[in-house]
């Protein structure tokens, strides 16, 4: 791994609050990902794992230290740029997986495509072959409402992915996931970093679901407490 | 980026039915109302404005007796003489035209119809004061008056009642215990403030006297008509023909006037102010519905903006500018405000149309008044729509996500 370091993050901390109400979760984290990594970050409730998570995908700003994403400062970016970042090299997966109610499938993964500005064929193509990739051939026209959690959470990672971003950020991805589907999940989330090279940062506080991944970061109180990349196979 | 905001708005309406509908009726009503309320008021005053006027706008009327609101009783005051307005005409500068008047009920009957008219009996200036125009026929002449002919000219209620649809002029008719010939018919005047103008019969002053009712004293005149010059201030006409009239009737100076001066202009703007009164009311009654309205659609906002922060959150985490995604909300809450404001135009237009035929007064659209309801229509749906999107933007996404 001799290439520079996609992402590289020195003595960053993250403060809510002002005065006496402030409370810090972050508080000095050194960490340093390449490219084409898997990565879990574990760590108890109120680590500050969800914290940095939040952070590392541009969600929320830092307060303190610097943070390069491929070379880009990305403390010094403005909230339009950090926007442009988030649309051209980040994808999302949530917990709840924020999709818009009331949306088909369909839509909502091309959604990401329409900030893009691409023509509504193209933007067609794109979506069907990203459903399809993650294992939804059919209703791209039902609603979330309509659709199981896996389902739902299939529609949000093939929005995330159907940018080809360079990372995929996945909070408590099967955090509201019965374990058959978590497996599903955990699966193509493998597949979408070993086929097609997409770094993945996943939060997550279940052992069973951080073994898919090569490296285990453990956050306790705001600091990295381990960071253990397992033997190859 | 315009197009692209635009498409995404107009799918984000299609997508909640519900919302946009609430949204668009709560402006939809309250332009509406406005516009139709202002515009029937302003026709309630030009209806009133052109009754006024068809009386003649600056007509002085001088009749015995105290007058409206006098505590002092009419009874027993004594008419005027055809001297009085004579002398009225003589000594008062700003008097266009004066002429002497005695009306009286009679019955009137043309073969098997009759009925009971007001006779009028003047001079030929009486036509000119009053704005009468011949439909048919002629006026009677000062020769007429000299000579007492037995001639008369009749409004247009009277041709119906007596005549139908028979040609009046050239014919005779019976009114009181002498026939008079019909020379002419007045142009219809219509109704006005005091009733059927139309329904009139005038003839020579001499000949009403003579040959009717009979002339028993000179304080035969129960109505002297003055029309002032253009330009010539009421009030100071009205002064100086009251000084003049105590003078010939003797009052002394502490005997109240036993005559009274009805001004037509002042009527007219007394008339005119309280319609413009009643329409501001209206108005304001409509801009509290519009405000209402404004508060309904603000409801509709809040209530959503849990929902709409949410969508602001994930729409700003897939990488949507906080700029694209406001220019997405002000498109669709201008969407929706024209929408509605346009819809209340229309059913204002369509509202005014029929109503303005059903109580009677003119259709006019008013411009201004539908540009300023749908400007304030816009600009309250834009208010709401917007600036709760505004605050939601300007959140971190995760911060807009997290919203509860």
């Amino acid at each position: 791994m001799s290439a520079a370091p996609l992402i590289t993050l020195s003595g960053l901390t993250k403060t809510y609050g002002q005065g006496d109400a402030a409370f810090q979760a972050l508080k000095g984290i050194d960490l340093t990902i390449q490219k084409g990594e898997f990565v879990a970050i574990m760590g108890p409730s109120g680590s500050g794992k969800s914290t940095l998570m939040n952070v590392l995908g541009c969600l929320d700003t830092l307060t303190t230290g610097s943070y390069q994403y491929e070379g880009i400062a990305v403390e010094k970016l403005s909230t339009d740029q950090r926007s442009l970042l988030r649309r051209y090299a980040l994808g999302f997966i949530f917990q709840g997986f924020n999709l818009l109610a009331r949306t088909s499938s369909l839509e909502n993964v091309e959604l990401p495509l329409l900030y893009r500005g691409m023509s509504r064929k193209d933007r067609r193509e794109k979506a069907v072959a990203a459903l399809n990739s993650v294992g939804l051939t059919t209703k791209h026209n039902r609603t979330p409402g309509e659709l199981s959690g896996g389902q739902q959470q299939r529609v949000a990672i093939a929005r995330a992915i159907v940018t080809e971003p360079s990372t995929l950020f996945a909070d408590e991805p099967t955090g509201n996931l019965d374990s058959v589907t978590t497996g599903d999940i955990m699966e193509l989330l493998k597949r979408l970093n070993e086929d097609r090279g997409i770094t993945v940062l996943m939060v997550t506080h279940d052992d069973h679901v951080a073994t898919v991944a090569k490296r285990k970061v453990v956050i306790k109180d705001g600091l990295v407490e381990s960071d253990i990349t397992a033997p190859p196979p | 980026m315009i197009w692209n905001a635009f498409a995404i708005a107009v799918r984000e309406i299609s997508r909640n039915l519900t919302r946009a509908f609430l949204t668009v009726l709560g402006i939809f009503i309250g332009v509406a109302a406005i516009i139709t309320m202002v515009t029937l008021g302003q026709g309630a005053t030009l209806a009133v404005k052109a009754q006024i006027s068809s009386l003649g706008s600056n007509l002085l009327t001088l009749r015995p007796g105290a007058g409206f609101g006098s505590r002092s009783s009419s009874a027993g005051v004594s008419n005027f003489t055809e001297k009085d307005a004579e002398i009225l005409g003589e000594q008062i500068a700003g008097i266009a035209a004066i002429a002497p008047v005695r009306t009286a009920g009679l019955s009137t009957i043309y073969r098997s119809n009759a009925r009971i008219s007001t006779i009028t009996g003047s001079t030929p200036v009486y036509f000119q004061i009053n704005k009468w125009n011949i439909a048919d026929g002629r006026f009677f002449t000062a020769a007429d008056v000299r000579a007492g002919s037995a001639v008369c000219v009749i409004g247009n209620t009277v041709r119906v009642e007596l005549f139908g649809t028979e040609n009046p002029v050239g014919a005779s008719i019976r009114i009181g215990c002498a026939s008079c010939e019909v020379i002419g018919l007045l142009a219809t005047k219509g109704q006005a403030g005091m009733g059927d103008q139309d329904d009139t019969i005038i003839m020579p002053l001499s000949s009403l006297q003579r040959r009717l009712i009979g002339k028993t004293s000179e304080h035969s005149i129960n109505q002297i008509s003055i029309s002032a010059e253009e330009g010539t201030e009421s009030l100071g006409l009205i002064s100086d023909i009251t000084e003049v009239m105590r003078i010939r009737r003797n009052l002394h100076s502490n005997q109240d006037n036993d005559f009274n001066i009805f001004d037509t202009r002042q009527i007219a703007e007394t008339l005119g102010s309280t319609t413009q009164l009643m329409t501001m009311l209206l108005a304001a009654v409509a801009g509290v519905s519009l405000l209402v309205g404004g508060i309904g659609i603000m409801n509709i906002m809040l209530v959503s903006v849990t929902e709409r922060t949410r969508e602001i959150g994930i729409r700003l985490a897939i990488g949507a500018t906080a700029g694209e995604v406001l220019l997405q909300f002000l498109i669709e809450a201008v969407t929706l405000s024209c929408i509605g404001g346009l819809l209340g135009i229309l059913l204002a237009f369509a509202l005014c149309y029929s109503l303005a035929q059903v109580i009677q007064v003119p259709f006019n659209f008013n411009t201004q008044i539908n540009l300023i309801s749908f400007m304030f229509s816009a600009a309250v749906g834009v208010l709401f729509g917007y600036t709760p999107a505004r605050r939601a933007a300007r959140l971190n996404p995760i911060d807009a996500l997290r919203h509860e």
